[in-house]
């Protein structure tokens, strides 16, 4: 979950899911890069999904939760506020994404899913990791 | 497909190998032809070479091994016994066989031999039929040699057919001897499982250094002696893994003296290659990324860079172009150059194309300084080629090149000089690289600074800050025992919030070295010197100079590694007009440091500005008005028991008559007092009437003879205003032509 916006990934992409982890800092870099986590050894880059979605800062105290994905480029952490539930979805709900969406949002879902209460936004990984071109 | 070529790969790899086992092979049966052991395994070979080209469809192969496949089954079977002619044929038939092999390497196909005649050959012999020797030499068969068989086959070809055992057996035997030496004990891994253990061993790295860490704080002996093992087994074992998947880079540079010598006949040059470094070993997946960029490097090396001989001798150069290749480790990374002494990159040309092709408007070239420029030539869609030719240029450019090299994290930098040629420095970390650097602390942040970029480290007390910290032109500079270092203050470049301001005022200066040029760095605190283990950073990363990678430091967190080129670039502190200006202003220093002299400086007017060396002036005196007199039309006063002539500069560096009749009467309209400067020279002294003495000053003299008339040297800059120095002898001569000639005076 990020803001308030209900957020699918699939799970055969994600690697793991972790709690917050200290961050280094990159000067210099976009603002959507939060900074590099050691995982096990190994230095991923964690992008922050509200910055990428251009959604108000978390709020002050709030820290954020590390969804580990696999990507063509390999291993990124995406920031989400809040981890929820591994559902199975039925075929039958998915829809496109709604006009209602805006913006960027709307340009990293690849459909939407009817749950009973919500809509479940399908988050398309390899796009949400793409910063080239984005706005300095 | 690629299943299939992997196939195909593997068949040619281990046929080619077994074939040069078969050699050895036959020179044993030929000393005892009853060695079956022998027969068996070459019949094996032979039978496996036949039974996987029928499934990959090499037709004429099959054939021909099926023939030889019976032929030796006779043998093996000992129905037939080894004699000259038996094994000529069989050796014959390999020969033909890693023809064949060659050529699907190459071509993919088997190419347009005819081996019927070897074929009838080893069926007659199977079938104990004696054959003439004649028939022995068509085993070569032109398409046999034209697919460039191995050396064994060409000196078979070169021998005499009818050749004594011995010669053939000669033969035989020195590519046998080579291959025997080439074979070794190894053995066959998969690269995948190369990469697993390069892993493994870089978390066990950086495990060891965060235990490490952590027995400096205790003080258990036992944990202490232990670590150490531990210390000492990771090196070791990390040299070793990294090793196993060394390559030389001469592997691939062995190709390219043939690739220049084909590129530079088809554009009618003359290049000769040059190598230096062959024997630097680099990981075996840098070496396959390489490849083709220094193959594209060459080839445009060769048709644009290298000019055609006729232009070389023109420009007065050897006719031979030169492209030198050189490789040499430094600090963790393998750098390679290829340089060339042809014409260099044209920047103008490089500029129109870059606007045609839309990449840049008129007015930012405009704005570029040379190196910029040159830059250029790596984005998308650059290509200078008026012919998309086939050596190069085919579109495909040195963006690609770029691309390529910077995936695997390493570096690419041009260097023009027109006219006399280019060098392009390609660095790429090692994989698994641990280099020593320097830990700082700037903005609350760590990041490591590599060694090999470090020259000094200087701290300046508070007290020193102030002094020891110049401002040229904007840019802070420090002076480093004569030479001008730019500062770059890291928190200013990456824009944090903190101030480089330390606890007590002091200043910590990195001096650091990029590209040949030098400046300092300044932080907030300097740490400690460590090994780290470099990370590249990932693709997200790509545009960022100003870092070499990452690094897990001993307490888990990830500190980020300094580029310092980058920086540099960042902080605009080496580019070209910035630093034009600094050696301007140095080079300026050099002479004022060598030419500083005392000087007068007075005025004759209001806008006037004069000056005269002090060492000219005897006494600055103060008269009044009424002392002047006049001796045959001219001013004079008395004078120390002299009558000393007086000279009105006003009146002597006025330009027309109009002007000195103002002056006369400006003169008479002043005040009570006058001002002199008197020039004693051998005795006798003139007076220079001036308007008002300014001031003395100490400054270096840059004379500028833009202002020449009589009377005056030139001009300069002095205490910030434009001032002529007055020729005193030039002067005197002019006013007083009979005093300047008379003898005793000139006598100095």
């Amino acid at each position: 979950m990020v803001d308030d916006l209900y957020f699918g990934v699939e799970v055969l992409q994600v690697q793991e899911v972790i709690r917050y982890q200290q961050m280094t800092r990159v000067p210099l870099a976009h603002a959507v890069l939060r900074g590099l986590i050691n995982l096990r050894g190994q230095i991923v880059t964690a992008i922050d999904l509200r910055c990428r979605l251009e959604l108000s800062p978390r709020p002050e105290g709030h820290l954020p939760m590390n969804v580990v994905v696999r990507t063509g480029d390999g291993v990124v952490s995406l920031l989400v506020d809040e981890i929820g539930d591994v559902l199975n979805v039925e075929a039958d709900t998915f829809e496109h994404p709604p006009e209602t969406l805006s913006g960027i949002a709307r340009e990293l879902i690849t459909g939407v899913y009817k749950l009973k209460d919500r809509l479940l936004l399908i988050m398309d990984t390899e796009k949400a990791v793409n910063v080239n071109g984005l706005a300095a | 497909m690629t299943g299939e070529d992997d196939l195909v790969k593997e068949f040619l790899v281990e046929s080619l190998e077994n074939l040069d086992r078969l050699d050895q092979d036959f020179l044993a049966i030929e000393k005892d032809t009853s060695a079956t052991d022998r027969l068996g395994s070459i019949f094996r070979t032979i039978h496996t070479i036949k039974g996987t080209c029928g499934f990959l469809g090499f037709n004429k192969l099959e054939s021909l091994t099926h023939a030889g496949e019976s032929l030796l089954s006779r043998l093996r079977d000992g129905a037939l016994k080894a004699n000259v002619e038996i094994t000529s044929a069989l050796l014959g038939m390999v020969d033909e066989v890693r023809g064949i092999l060659a050529s699907i390497e190459n071509t993919k196909g088997e190419g347009n031999g005819d081996y019927s005649a070897t074929i009838q050959k080893l069926t007659k012999l199977k079938d104990g039929a004696p054959v003439e020797a004649v028939e022995v030499p068509t085993a070569k068969t032109p398409a046999a040699a034209a697919q460039e068989p191995p050396p064994a086959a060409e000196e078979d070809e070169h021998e005499e057919p009818a050749a004594a055992p011995v010669a053939v057996a000669a033969d035989a035997g020195k590519p046998a001897d080579t291959n025997s030496a080439a074979a070794g004990s190894g053995i066959r891994v998969d690269v995948g499982l190369l990469d697993r253990l390069m892993n493994l061993v870089g978390e066990l790295v950086l495990a060891r250094n965060q235990i490490l860490q952590f027995t400096a704080t205790t003080e258990n002996p036992t944990l202490a002696a232990s670590t150490q093992r531990l210390n000492l087994i990771t090196s070791e074992l990390q040299e070793g893994v990294m090793k196993t998947r060394m390559q030389p880079i001469g592997n691939i540079w062995n190709k390219f003296p043939r690739i220049v010598r084909d590129v530079a006949q088809m554009c009618g040059k003359n290049v000769r290659v040059e190598m230096e470094g062959r024997e630097t070993e680099l990981d075996k997946t840098i070496i396959e990324a390489i490849k083709d960029p220094l193959t594209h490097i060459i080839r445009n090396s060769v048709d644009h860079g290298i000019e055609s001989p006729e232009k070389r001798r023109k420009a007065g150069k050897a006719e031979e172009g030169r492209l030198l290749l050189r490789a040499f480790h430094e600090g963790g990374q393998v750098n390679i150059e290829i340089i060339d002494d042809g014409a260099g990159i044209n920047t103008d040309r490089v500029k129109a194309k870059a606007i045609e092709r839309g990449l840049i408007t008129a007015e930012q070239a405009a704005r570029m300084g040379d190196r910029e420029v040159v830059n250029l030539i790596f984005l998308p869609g650059f290509s200078t080629a008026e012919k998309l030719s086939n050596v190069s240029g085919r579109g495909v450019g040195m963006d690609v090149v770029k691309t390529n090299i910077e995936r695997i994290g390493g570096t690419v930098d041009v260097q023009n000089k027109p006219g006399e040629g280019t060098v392009l420095r390609i660095k790429i970390p090692l994989t698994l690289a641990i280099i020593p650097a320097l830990v700082i602390t700037s903005g609350g942040d760590r990041f490591a600074i590599p060694q090999v970029s470090l020259l000094e480290l200087v701290r300046l007390e508070p007290d020193q800050v102030k002094t020891g910290i110049e401002n040229i032109r904007g840019t802070p500079v420090y002076r480093l025992r004569g030479n001008l270092l730019p500062l770059v203050y890291l928190n200013r470049v990456f824009r944090t919030q903190n101030d480089h301001k330390t606890d007590d005022g002091s200043v910590n200066i990195v001096i650091v070295q990029a590209d040949e040029r030098q400046f300092g760095l300044v932080v907030d605190e300097i740490n400690d010197t460590e090994e780290i283990v470099v990370k590249p950073l990932g693709k997200l990363f790509k545009g960022m100079t100003t870092f070499a990678g990452a690094t897990i430091m001993g307490d888990g967190r990830v500190a980020l590694i300094l580029d310092v080129l980058g920086l540099a670039q960042e902080a605009n502190v080496l580019s070209d007009n910035k630093d034009r200006a600094m050696h301007d202003t140095a080079a300026q220093n050099k002479d004022a440091a060598a030419a500083k002299q005392t000087l007068l400086l007075f005025r004759i007017s209001d806008t006037r500005r004069m000056a005269v060396p002090l060492s000219l002036v005897a006494r600055l005196e103060e008269f009044p008005r009424s002392a002047i007199e006049f001796s045959n039309n001219k001013m004079v006063m008395q004078y120390r028991s002299q009558i000393m002539p007086l000279i009105s500069l006003s009146e002597a560096l006025a330009d027309n008559r109009i002007e000195t009749a103002n002056i006369a009467d400006a003169h008479r309209a002043q005040g009570e007092t006058i001002q002199v400067i008197v020039h004693t020279k051998n005795g006798r002294s003139i007076g220079f009437l001036v308007d008002r003495i300014v001031d003395v000053i100490e400054e270096s003299l840059v004379l500028q003879r833009t202002n020449i008339r009589p009377g005056v040297l030139g001009s300069a800059v002095l205490d910030k205003k434009v001032t002529d120095l007055i020729d005193v002898e030039g002067l005197i001569h002019a006013a007083l032509p009979a005093l300047s000639e008379d003898a005793a005076f000139q006598a100095a």
